[in-house]
């Protein structure tokens, strides 16, 4: 192993601020919408932007999400501090390996990575409370992948998915009107689908979605309007 | 506290020179589903091997077993013999036991050498139950454990014993 570069990036405890544990069985984390959607030749992520610590909005505009490599987008809900700390560690061992072998992981070889660490974690000392999403295009395959990763790393390969509250109002949509080779505009409207039950049924506003795009091309943002009202029956 | 398991259920049964090994492939939380496809049984050369109980646990363990299996073959240039996975399961699990995986392991597999039929299961701990009929295991492991005292009875050809698990 060459001497350049260290074994792993050590996770830096302290560098981001870490908040009271055992918040994830109050309210608060699982309010947090994370959704997850594949069609024929791209992966929907999509985050709600609302930054919340216990009844308080912090911020509105809060990106939930961060790029492991030019084909791989991880979203992530939890605990205040384990989640950008683990996303951030995740997201730098991964761009060591692509450094280090002139080679991007593929997304299968990214979840299992990123499930063992988690693994890991979760019966050390301090675990991390963080449920992901990881979003990615397969260019070997030439197919879009989605892992649904919980806090207790149990790691699933899913064509749709959902964390938090978001599972109860969105699966049952998504059960009903996905289907594996759909197109982009399609998706798009599955999506808005779910955005729009959300916003009627979900008892606080999450400030909107910001919408990602992974496609053979890479990963791009999307625009994402959150102005029309939602009729309440 | 022991964490609930994320369900499951895994039947291996023997037969007329063979053996049978089924399980369901949900993955869930309570009444919510989240995942279609999540197989529970994980092949090994000779020996497959059936993992009900935490989600997190068995994916930890079937890619621990896949590691020492591996190391297994290239030590000895031969496949690993379903006895001696069953000790190496039991051995591995005991390891733990403090702080044991929650997983009930169960084994399926025929030994090259004898020809004969194999099962077994364990507990969380690496406790081994042999059986000469069937091996139960998982949250449906009461149902189960009724469909298959009703129905099997020895030497049983190959397309009876995988019909008991529809």
């Amino acid at each position: 192993m060459s001497s350049e570069w260290p074994d792993t990036l050590a996770a830096a405890p302290g560098q981001y601020a870490a908040c009271g544990r055992g918040e994830e069985h109050g309210l608060g984390v699982h309010w947090e919408v994370l959704l997850g959607i594949t069609g024929k030749d791209f992966t929907i992520i999509a985050a709600s932007k609302a930054a919340m610590r216990g009844a308080t909005v912090l911020k509105a505009s809060d990106d939930k999400t961060r790029a492991l490599n030019s084909h791989s987008l991880m979203a992530f809900s939890g605990e205040a501090g384990d989640t950008v700390q683990f996303a951030e560690f995740i997201q730098a061992n991964i761009q060591l390996y692509s450094m280090r072998n002139s080679m991007e992981l593929s997304p299968s070889a990214t979840a299992n990575f990123v499930r063992g660490e988690l693994a890991s974690a979760l019966r050390s000392r301090r675990p991390y409370t963080v449920n992901l999403l990881l979003g990615g295009y397969d260019e070997i395959a030439d197919k879009p992948t989605l892992y649904w990763i919980d806090y207790l790393a149990s790691l699933a390969p899913v064509p749709y998915a959902a964390h938090g509250y978001a599972q109860y109002y969105c699966l049952s949509l998504l059960d009903k009107h996905h289907h594996p080779d759909i197109d982009f505009a399609q998706g798009m409207k599955i999506l808005r689908m779910c955005s729009e039950e959300l916003k009627r049924r979900l008892p606080i506003d999450f400030k909107g979605l910001m919408v990602k795009i992974i496609t053979k091309d890479g990963i791009r943002e999307e625009e994402y309007a959150d102005d029309q009202n939602v009729a309440v029956p | 506290m022991i964490p609930p398991p994320d369900g499951g259920a895994c039947v291996a049964m023997v037969g007329k020179d063979c053996v049978a090994i089924a399980c369901d492939l949900r993955l869930g939380m309570q009444a919510l589903t989240v995942s279609n496809n999540f197989p529970k049984i994980f092949s090994y050369g000779d020996v497959h091997l059936g993992l009900t109980g935490l989600a997190t646990d068995v994916s930890t363990v079937s890619d621990l077993f896949r590691y020492k299996v591996n190391m297994y073959r290239l030590r000895e240039e031969r496949n690993i013999s379903p006895q001696t996975m069953a000790n190496l399961v039991s051995s591995s699990l005991y390891e733990r036991r403090f702080g044991p995986y929650f997983v009930s392991p169960v084994i399926a597999g025929i030994n090259q050498t004898s020809g004969k039929p194999f099962i077994c299961g364990f507990d969380s701990i690496g406790c081994i139950d042999f059986a000469k009929d069937f091996i139960v295991s998982g949250t449906a492991s009461d149902q189960l454990f009724g469909t298959c005292e009703g129905l099997w009875e020895p030497d049983l050809v190959s397309c009876a014993c995988s019909g008991d698990m529809g």
